[in-house]
Parts: structure tokens; C-alpha cells; sequence
């Protein structure tokens, strides 16, 4: 394992940014009935967490409708995040995308996505930049197991093979897509063994442990980086709550199976593994949870010491330039 | 409510005459020179991928071969054949466009839109807006309409409508070689998405067309006939279905203007009000389909804009709603043609109106 002690403290610092994101910042948001369609992605943390500390600023990723996890390991502000929840103007979308288009530009964060696999072929179109210029950037498409059955990914796969690009296809399998069972809807015993049907490794890895996401992401990302084209890196995990803040899982799945992937929570392995080989002490580690705690509290305070935006804001930003009367003529608005 | 700038009817003294066909490839070319974050993709735009060692033999240049030349000049890395998966590759090319290339991607036929249309409409359109304008989207679609070749109902349909919907896109209909090239290198330079609409039954008319880059105006009509009597709008090929119905109308003593709409979005409805608040009445020649249409929104829109100088009901003359169909009787009856716009503008000058 290359992590030196600075690297593992920032491991697990991401995972509880992630994790405390998504059980403060969902709550609180739903508090401030912003918004309906908000997906934790608590208990999945290790996965953006051990493909993205292969990342920089100018790497890119493409990311889905579960994205918070996904943005906090590619680097974007939490602080800015929960504003962008809570429909403020300070968002890094100006309050005009929320949970599922959340993007920031200048972190390589090519948005969350409120369509299934629909942002796959961004990260491949990223990608093709990347190798056109010679920037020797990669891409990450992120998607679920839902995702996996979507054309559009079947098609982006075929492209990035043919074209040698360097993306990692990553499907973060939480063994549902909302209500559906992996087992019923997938054709194949893993995701990953469709990677064979596209010319590709495919990697099968305990989405749990980040270690494991780590280490297989360092080979799809050196070779992605070396210009040997995709791969595909599926990560089996689990998500603690429901599709949305709506759904009751407990009416398709089992307490026993909760049980059973709480008792492999990625957190819990992270100490479990380093604590005892005395990489890092529980104390640190309990120390980045205090602060972490802090850094929710502050930024719960920013969003809501934060403005929303101002109604005339709803015509800006449509286009870069079009005539500014079209987005309302013929339309009666009070602004 | 001026229009302030228009479209010009043609080039001043310009003796250089070439096919709409070829002034497509010649905007590319020069586009493509200007700058090299410009590339093309699209399914058999050269042709015989993979087969490098033979040279890039171009075997196809595009289907209707307005890309030809180019992958010779350009290389295959900016001239890019893609498989058969329109999803991705307009995916991918709207991918490119947002991370610094100016992406050009090519789909057959706009009848083919609906298995990549998710990218267009949910990522193209909407990716600057969703991210409070942290992105530009360069992307230029190329595809195309009409009917008329006996190609039935999945290789012939028109529908820029769907597009014009659909806030965050723009569109062009160039109706001649001129407006061809002005549009495209326009559309390529512009930093929104836009979708170009090349017309099947225009590919061979020839024209008059500078040899260097222009650009004309997206969102620009202009007025290719000056008449006081009544404003036939016509879109891409209609045009000149309405410039033919025109002359007609002239025998019977009807002065028609002709406005030749270019832009699906933004629209000039300017241009058309204007024209209308002087003629007094209104027909919009549309070959796409009537219902929820952009001859329906252009009557619309001159309906609330202009009321109190209309003398008859904004009318339309378009295809029937039904798909387009494959015999030639059948084919003939669905187009609209000069025939039918005479007849509904006589109708408009009945005794009553």
C-alpha cells in the first residue's frame, strides 16, 4: 500500500465528510422543505473515496443521481454544497441545480445527474479531450447497478474501447436500483464481467472497503493515465437508507441484511485495519470525526446565513447569449 | 419592435457559384483551419475506419458526402468515425464541448433523434443552466430533414419543432448555399448548443457563396421577396415553396412577401410581426407536421403581437399530421406545395374577411 499517514487521515476524512454530509445535510435540507429528491449515499463512501485520491483538480469525473459522496471526494466544498441543497444563491450552482446537479467546473466535477447513466458519455466525451490536447487527464463515470442495464452505458463502453480512452466506468452496485434487486435485473452474475463484451478488465472489489477500491483503482487509473484505454471497476456496496428520503427499504429488503452491511461499514473497517497496525491512532481518527461534526455545523450556518436567489435569476444563464426578452415573451410573467 | 439587423437576401457581387452540399463541407474545412479544438464525428462521415494502412481513403465522406475531404486534411483524430451509437457519441461529443473542444457531431437523420435525444435535451440543453452558467457547450449538431425522396416515414421527417422546444438550444434551417455556410460557421463558432438542419432536397442547388469564412446571424430572419399584401413565412425548403406560390399570386394581383425564417430558435418573430403589421395578413409554410408546431407558435405569436392589424386569421399550410409515407402519390399529397399556400391565400382575401 502506497498511503503514507498523511494519505490515510484524508481517506478517512473523506468518508466522514461523506457519511456526515448525507446524515445531517439530508435531514436538515428536508427541514427546510427544499427538496423531494435528495439520495444518501451513506455506507458506499468507500468508493469515490479510493478511486478519487488517485484524481486532481483536473482529472474529471461524471457522477449520478447518488452524488453528494462523489463531489465531496472529488474536492468540491461541502460548505458550497449545503448551500446549493438548501437552494441558495451561494451553491456552486447558484441554487438553480440542487442535490442531482451539483457541479463544480474548476474541481473536474462534470455534475451529478438526475438521469440514469445519462452522464456517461460526458466523462468519455472529457476523456476524448483529454487525449485530443495530450492533457494525460482521465475520466471516472460513476453509475450504479440500475445504470448498468442502461444502453447509453452498453454504447459509451463500446466507444471508449474503440477509441482508447482513458476512462474508468465505475458502478458503484448497492444491490438496488430504488426497488429492484440486483440478482433479478442484472443478466450476468457481476457488472463487471461485462467488461469482457467490450475489450476491457473488468474489476469485482468490496465497495466497502476502501483499501480495496484503492488499490484496483490505482490499475485502472495507471492504465487509463498510460493511454491503454477503459476499464471497468465494479465496487459492491450498500446504501443504508432508502432510494430517497421517502422510501422504506425495509419494505424489499431485510433488517438481517442491513445488519449484515452495517457490520461492514467502511468506516469501521478503515479503523479496524489501521488502528491495530498502529498506521494511525483511534484518537486522530476520533479527532477528524469532532471536526468534521464542526465543519457540518458551519456549513448548515453558511447556507442559511446564505441569500436564494433573486426571482429575475430564473431567466439568467439559459445560454450564453440569446435575446433576453424570448425566455418570457408570450409568457405573462410577473418578472 | 424593429428588426435592427437581418439576414441579407444574397452576397454582393460575389460570381463564385457552388451546391449547398459543398458549401456545408467548405464551412467545416475552413472551421475546422480556424481552429483545432474544432472536430467531426458521426457514423461514416469519412469512411472506412480502421483501414488506415490504405491510406484515409474517404470511401464514403458522409452519406449524402458533405464531410468529404476532410479526415485526408484533418487526420482521423479530429475526424472521428464512430460505431452506430448515436447515444454515446452525441454524448460524448457534448462531454468534449463542455471540457474545451468545439465538437461537431453528425446524426443521419433527424428521424433517428429519439435514441440520443436524452443527451440532447437533458445535457446539452440544460448543463449551463443547472450549473448556474459554470459551463459552456460549443456543440453543434449536424442533421437532417425533409421528405420527398420515397424514403417513408423514418428517413424524411422535419421535425425542428421538438428542438425549438426545448430551452437551452438553438436551431437553423438554411434554406441556400449563402445561408448554408454563414449558418454553419456561425452555429460552430456560437458558444450555446445548436442543432443545423441541412434540408435532403436542397443538397444540389447552387448558388452564389463567398470563398472566404463568414458568419451570419443566428436568430435572424430574412426577407427574400418584398411584397404588401400578405407574409408567407417559409422554413428551409418552403421557402421556395412560398417564393413559387408567390409568383403565382402576383398574376392574380396578390403582392406576397416571402420571409425565410433561418433560425428555429431563437425565432425573429420580430421580423415576422413587422412584416405582418404591413401586409395585414399571415401565412407560415412549415413541411413538419401541424399540431403544437412551429407554424402553430408563429401564428401564436403574430395572433397576440400583431391582432389589430390582422384582416384575416394567421394561417398555416403544412404536412398532414400523419408520418410520412412511402408511395409517390401519397408522398406528393402529404409535402405542402405552391398550389396549396395559393389556395389558402385566396381564401384569406374572400369578401368578409
Amino acid at each position: 500500500m502506497d498511503l503514507d499517514r498523511a494519505g490515510l487521515l484524508s481517506l478517512y476524512r473523506t468518508m466522514v465528510t461523506i457519511r456526515r454530509f448525507e446524515e445531517r445535510g439530508i435531514p436538515e435540507t428536508g427541514q427546510r422543505r427544499m427538496s423531494a429528491s435528495v439520495h444518501s449515499s451513506a455506507g458506499q463512501e468507500a468508493v469515490p473515496t479510493g478511486i478519487c485520491a488517485h484524481l486532481t483538480d483536473q482529472d474529471y469525473i461524471a457522477s449520478t443521481h447518488r452524488g453528494h459522496g462523489h463531489c465531496i471526494a472529488k474536492g468540491v466544498d461541502p460548505k458550497l454544497m449545503m448551500a446549493e441543497l438548501f437552494g441558495r444563491s451561494t451553491g456552486p450552482n447558484k441554487g438553480k441545480g440542487g442535490s442531482m446537479h451539483i457541479a463544480d467546473m474548476s474541481k473536474g466535477m462534470l455534475g451529478t445527474n438526475g438521469v440514469v447513466a445519462a452522464s456517461v458519455p460526458l466523462a468519455v466525451g472529457a476523456a476524448l479531450t483529454s487525449k485530443l490536447k495530450k492533457l494525460g487527464r482521465v475520466a471516472v463515470a460513476f453509475f450504479g447497478d440500475g445504470g448498468s442495464n442502461q444502453g447509453v452505458l452498453h454504447e459509451s463502453m463500446n466507444l471508449a474501447s474503440v477509441w482508447k480512452l482513458p476512462v474508468i466506468f465505475c458502478c458503484e452496485n448497492n444491490g438496488y436500483a430504488e426497488s429492484t434487486p440486483v440478482e433479478y435485473a442484472l443478466s450476468t452474475a457481476n457488472v463487471a464481467d461485462r467488461a469482457a463484451g467490450y475489450g476491457m478488465p473488468g474489476f469485482h472489489v468490496d465497495g466497502m472497503d476502501v483499501f480495496a477500491v484503492y488499490e484496483a483503482a490505482g490499475q485502472a487509473v495507471a492504465r487509463a493515465r498510460a493511454g491503454e484505454g477503459p476499464s471497468l471497476l465494479e465496487c459492491r456496496t450498500y446504501r443504508y437508507y432508502g432510494h430517497t428520503v421517502f422510501d422504506n427499504p425495509l419494505t424489499y429488503r431485510t433488517k438481517e441484511e442491513e445488519a449484515y452491511w452495517r457490520a461492514r461499514d467502511p468506516l469501521k473497517l478503515f479503523r479496524e485495519r489501521v488502528v491495530p497496525e498502529g498506521l494511525v491512532s483511534a484518537q486522530e481518527l476520533d479527532g477528524i470525526d469532532r471536526q468534521v461534526e464542526q465543519q457540518m455545523d458551519e456549513a448548515i450556518k453558511f447556507a442559511d446565513a446564505s441569500p436564494l436567489p433573486d426571482p429575475p435569476q430564473l431567466y439568467e444563464d439559459v445560454y450564453v447569449s440569446y435575446p433576453k426578452d424570448m425566455m418570457k415573451r408570450g409568457a405573462n410573467m410577473e418578472v | 419592435m424593429t428588426t435592427t439587423t437581418s439576414v441579407p437576401m444574397s452576397p454582393v457581387n460575389v460570381a463564385r457559384q457552388i451546391r449547398y452540399r459543398d458549401a456545408i463541407n467548405e464551412a467545416l474545412r475552413q472551421e475546422m483551419e480556424r481552429d483545432e479544438n474544432v472536430i467531426v464525428m458521426g457514423e461514416d462521415i469519412a469512411g472506412a475506419a480502421g483501414r488506415e494502412h490504405l491510406g484515409f481513403i474517404d470511401s464514403w465522406g458522409g452519406a449524402f458526402r458533405t464531410t468529404q475531404g476532410l479526415i485526408q486534411q484533418f487526420g482521423n483524430q479530429r475526424v472521428l468515425d464512430t460505431p452506430l451509437s448515436e447515444a454515446a457519441f452525441v454524448g460524448a461529443a457534448i462531454g468534449a464541448s463542455s471540457t474545451g473542444m468545439r465538437a461537431v457531431a453528425e446524426l443521419m437523420f433527424v428521424d433517428f433523434v429519439g435514441v440520443c435525444l436524452d443527451q440532447l435535451i437533458n445535457n446539452a440543453a440544460k448543463m449551463r443552466y443547472m450549473f448556474g452558467g459554470q459551463v459552456k457547450v460549443p456543440f453543434t449538431l449536424l442533421t437532417r430533414i425533409g421528405a420527398g425522396f420515397g424514403s417513408a416515414a423514418q428517413h424524411s421527417e422535419s421535425f425542428y419543432s421538438i428542438f425549438s422546444h426545448m430551452p437551452g438550444l438553438k436551431g437553423v434551417v438554411p434554406s441556400d448555399p449563402y445561408t448554408a455556410k454563414g449558418l454553419l460557421i456561425a452555429s460552430i463558432r456560437d458558444d450555446d448548443p445548436v442543432v443545423y438542419f441541412e434540408h435532403k432536397g436542397l443538397y444540389g442547388d447552387t448558388g452564389p457563396v463567398p470563398e472566404e469564412p463568414y458568419a451570419l446571424p443566428l436568430g435572424k430572419a430574412r426577407t427574400v421577396r418584398q411584397g404588401s399584401d400578405v407574409t408567407l413565412v417559409g422554413i428551409s425548403r418552403m421557402t421556395w415553396v412560398c417564393v413559387e406560390a408567390a409568383q403565382e399570386l402576383a398574376k392574380a394581383g396578390i403582392n406576397a412577401q416571402v420571409v425565410d425564417l433561418l433560425s428555429v430558435s431563437p425565432i425573429d418573430y420580430d421580423h415576422i410581426v413587422d412584416s405582418v403589421r404591413r401586409t395585414h395578413r399571415l401565412v407560415v409554410v412549415d413541411e413538419d407536421t401541424p399540431v403544437c408546431s412551429l407554424a402553430s407558435d408563429i401564428c401564436a405569436r403574430v395572433a397576440e403581437e400583431a391582432f389589430d392589424y390582422l384582416d384575416a386569421p394567421p394561417s398555416r399550410v403544412t404536412a398532414p399530421h400523419t408520418p410520412v409515407p412511402y408511395s409517390r402519390p401519397l408522398e406528393n399529397t402529404y409535402l405542402p406545395n405552391a398550389a396549396r399556400v395559393v389556395k389558402t391565400v385566396q381564401g384569406l382575401f374572400r369578401s368578409g374577411r
